[in-house]
């Protein structure tokens, strides 16, 4: 154990110089998690707001656009028509400009959009569909109502009024609270998705050993052949839990990312980091060299991070959801969504056992494989 | 008791034979040279008797212990300086003997003394705390040995450890594992340099396809072949008067005129040292002129050329 505690704490050392750990173990996935916030939104100090303007239809001004202003989603500017409109979108002075026919109900609604400004004009375009929707909704209403009878006015608000109030978004329900917030989500997805290049150093350690000629002279030494396995990947782990840790706090500070429960976090982290460690293990068990592990490595970890949906929500279509779950990222991200949801450590138990699971299989392959890892041939000089 | 005892060691890769049957022993304060060309199975050989590399023959003892790759109390007799170089560049070379300190279980305060000690041995006490990346190819190969010496082992293999060393350095190592085996330890030394073999080695085995072809003294080995030293000397005036001169002095088995070179003549003896002084009293009396005289013993290229029907260094 003291041989394998020495060789780890020498890697180490030289991890922590050669800054492979620092950049691959904290800037790149901070970076990434920082832009991907930036970029896709989701930091509710960066709030989303629509610059929009309107020409005409003071109906769908005072009942829409309006009370998104006063409440500050939207800015808005009055116009006298569609040239002026196209002429402030041209400078791109606003991100889209509703065109509304003169009495707000007959015609059409046209939303002019700035093309550099796409998920502002399909905001607009949202707006503009669902004031549309609500018109013909209404239309409709009044005809069946009135069908048939010859009603007046003070009948036709009666009916409105009697009418069951309409099915409402409840967001507190704990299904969509068991979500997790964009920054969150992003910093904890390039965690993982990085966790694997942190952990091929370590794990691919040996064949840097044997490429530095250096493994020659472990085995030589009078120590048990296992303790430069358990050095190696001993490493691994601890390198990741670090990192994970560290990444987790600035992710907090920087971002804005709500891990939750402490303990939760910290279970979910432990038996990620195993995992990974363990997946990197074997993958990296197959190579013949360092660069083809860390070759392999980044393909395992890319489509795993693909199916995981750790860079980004995966499609519910067909088997694609379901292959996430032979993935650790999914297991860890759905973890924390059940912290996020207000859970407690005892909630993640389930993800924390399959992350192990995967952990105690793979390292299991890998003991088995790293004789092979081991194994000198060398030449005959 | 020796100090390694290497019996009938043998190494397959399928059909060939990389290392076949190899028998030998290295007392204490004795070096051994193993001599080949590369690809004789050197490496092989010595990988199999570190414990680096599986027998599939053979059994090898060390310090009077059968030694196997698992077996830690032999290993820890040991020092492994393989050809490459083994270290660590990114961390200074204080920092690479303190790592192998510990993974040879050595105290806090014996590692302390130990390194300073082969610091000094190998010249590199002044820049011991600068990182191994920046030391020239000399300086590393002495960090190369040094790492070998620092738990004082019974028994020193040493790799070609001057390969790509320049001269200056290659002394230095030389006499470093000369002073070595004057302190007893027991040193294996593969080259494929000829001289360093002659230089350093009490006695040589000649591996050649895997095999040991011969093993001895040098003296033994060219014995083998037999060859003899010879005497030239240059004369003024015809040789050719030189050559009844010589072949009547005492302990000269032939005389022969060199073609092609102004007034040489060699003298085939079976001992030029000894022979030296009656020889130059039979030309003072013969009344040759020499101008220079010049000895050339035998070497174990011709040894190896006569063994194997190749040079050394095809």
């Amino acid at each position: 154990m003291r041989a394998a505690l020495t060789i780890l704490l020498k890697d180490l050392r030289q991890q922590f110089r050669d800054t492979t750990l620092l950049t691959f173990g904290l800037a790149l996935p901070l970076g990434l998690a920082f832009l991907l916030t930036l970029t896709l939104g989701g930091n509710e100090k960066q709030q989303f707001i629509g610059r929009y303007a309107v020409a005409g239809g003071a109906a769908f001004t005072e009942q829409v656009l309006r009370p998104m202003a006063e409440r500050g989603y939207i800015t808005l500017r009055e116009l006298p028509g569609w040239d002026a409109g196209a002429a402030l979108v041209d400078k791109g002075e606003v991100d889209a400009v509703f065109v509304v026919p003169p009495d707000g109900r007959t015609g059409t609604l046209e939303v002019i959009g700035n093309v550099d400004a796409a998920i502002a004009v399909d905001v607009a375009r949202g707006l503009a569909q669902s004031y549309a929707t609500e018109l013909r909704t209404t239309g409709l209403a009044v005809a069946v109502a009135m069908q048939g009878r010859d009603a007046d006015a003070g009948e036709l608000a009666r009916l409105a009024q009697a009418a069951p109030t309409p099915v409402a978004l409840d967001t507190s329900t704990p299904v969509l609270r068991k979500q997790l917030d964009p920054a969150t989500y992003h910093a904890a997805g390039m965690a993982v998705f990085f966790l694997f290049f942190g952990a091929v150093v370590s794990a691919a350690g040996i064949f840097a050993e044997r490429a530095g000629g250096t493994l020659v002279r472990l085995i030589a030494a009078p120590i048990p052949r296992w303790s430069i396995v358990a050095g190696k990947s001993v490493g691994g782990v601890v390198t990741g839990i670090v990192t994970m840790t560290v990444l987790i706090a600035t992710s907090g500070l920087l971002l804005g990312a709500r891990w939750g429960d402490p303990l939760g976090v910290a279970a979910l982290v432990a038996a990620t980091v195993l995992a990974v460690c363990g997946i990197t293990t074997v993958v990296a068990s197959f190579a013949r060299t360092a660069e083809q592990a860390s070759n392999w490595v980044s393909i395992v970890a890319t489509v795993l991070g693909v199916f995981g949906g750790a860079l980004f929500p995966i499609a519910q279509v067909g088997l694609l959801p379901y292959l996430g779950y032979v993935t650790p990222h999914r297991w860890f991200l759905s973890g924390l969504a059940e912290l996020a949801g207000g859970g407690t450590a005892s909630a993640v138990v389930s993800p924390v056992l399959v992350l192990l699971a995967i952990a105690v299989v793979t390292g299991g392959v890998a003991v088995h494989r790293s004789g092979r890892m081991l194994r000198v041939t060398g030449g005959v000089a | 008791m020796p100090v390694l005892e290497v019996d009938n060691i043998t190494k397959l890769y399928g059909e060939s034979v990389a290392v076949d049957t190899l028998s030998f022993t290295i007392d204490q304060g004795e070096t051994y040279g193993l001599l080949g060309p590369n690809g004789a199975g050197k490496t092989t050989a010595i990988s199999m008797i570190v414990g680096v590399l599986d027998r599939d023959a053979g059994q090898v003892r060390v310090g009077g212990r059968p030694h196997s790759p698992a077996d830690r109390r032999s290993k820890a007799l040991i020092g492994y300086v393989p050809q490459d170089l083994a270290l660590y560049h990114d961390i200074s070379a204080r920092e690479n003997l303190r790592f192998f300190t510990k993974l040879y279980g050595m105290s806090r305060a014996a590692a302390a003394r130990e390194i300073e000690r082969v610091l000094e041995a190998v010249g590199l006490a002044d820049r011991a705390d600068d990182a191994v990346r920046t030391y020239s190819g000399g300086m590393a190969r002495r960090l190369n040995i040094a790492i070998g010496l620092l738990h004082r082992p019974k028994l020193l293999i040493l790799d070609e450890p001057t390969v790509g060393v320049d001269p200056q350095s290659r002394n230095a190592i030389l006499a470093s594992v000369r002073e070595l085996a004057g302190e007893g330890v027991a040193i294996l030394y593969t080259t494929h340099y000829m001289e360093e073999a002659e230089r350093l080695c009490d006695r040589i085995g000649i591996l050649d396809g895997g095999r040991l072809r011969a093993e001895g003294t040098r003296r033994e080995l060219v014995g083998l072949v037999g060859e003899h030293d010879q005497v030239v000397f240059k004369v003024e005036g015809d040789p050719a008067h030189a050559v009844p001169v010589l072949e009547a002095a005492p302990g000269v088995g032939r005389v022969q005129r060199v073609e092609g070179e102004d007034g040489e003549v060699v003298a085939f003896v079976a001992d030029a040292r000894a022979a030296m002084t009656e020889l130059m009293a039979a030309v003072a009396a013969g009344g040759v002129a020499v101008r220079s005289v010049e000895v050339r013993e035998p070497d174990l290229e011709a040894v190896f050329l006569h063994l194997t029907g190749r040079a050394l260094r095809d």
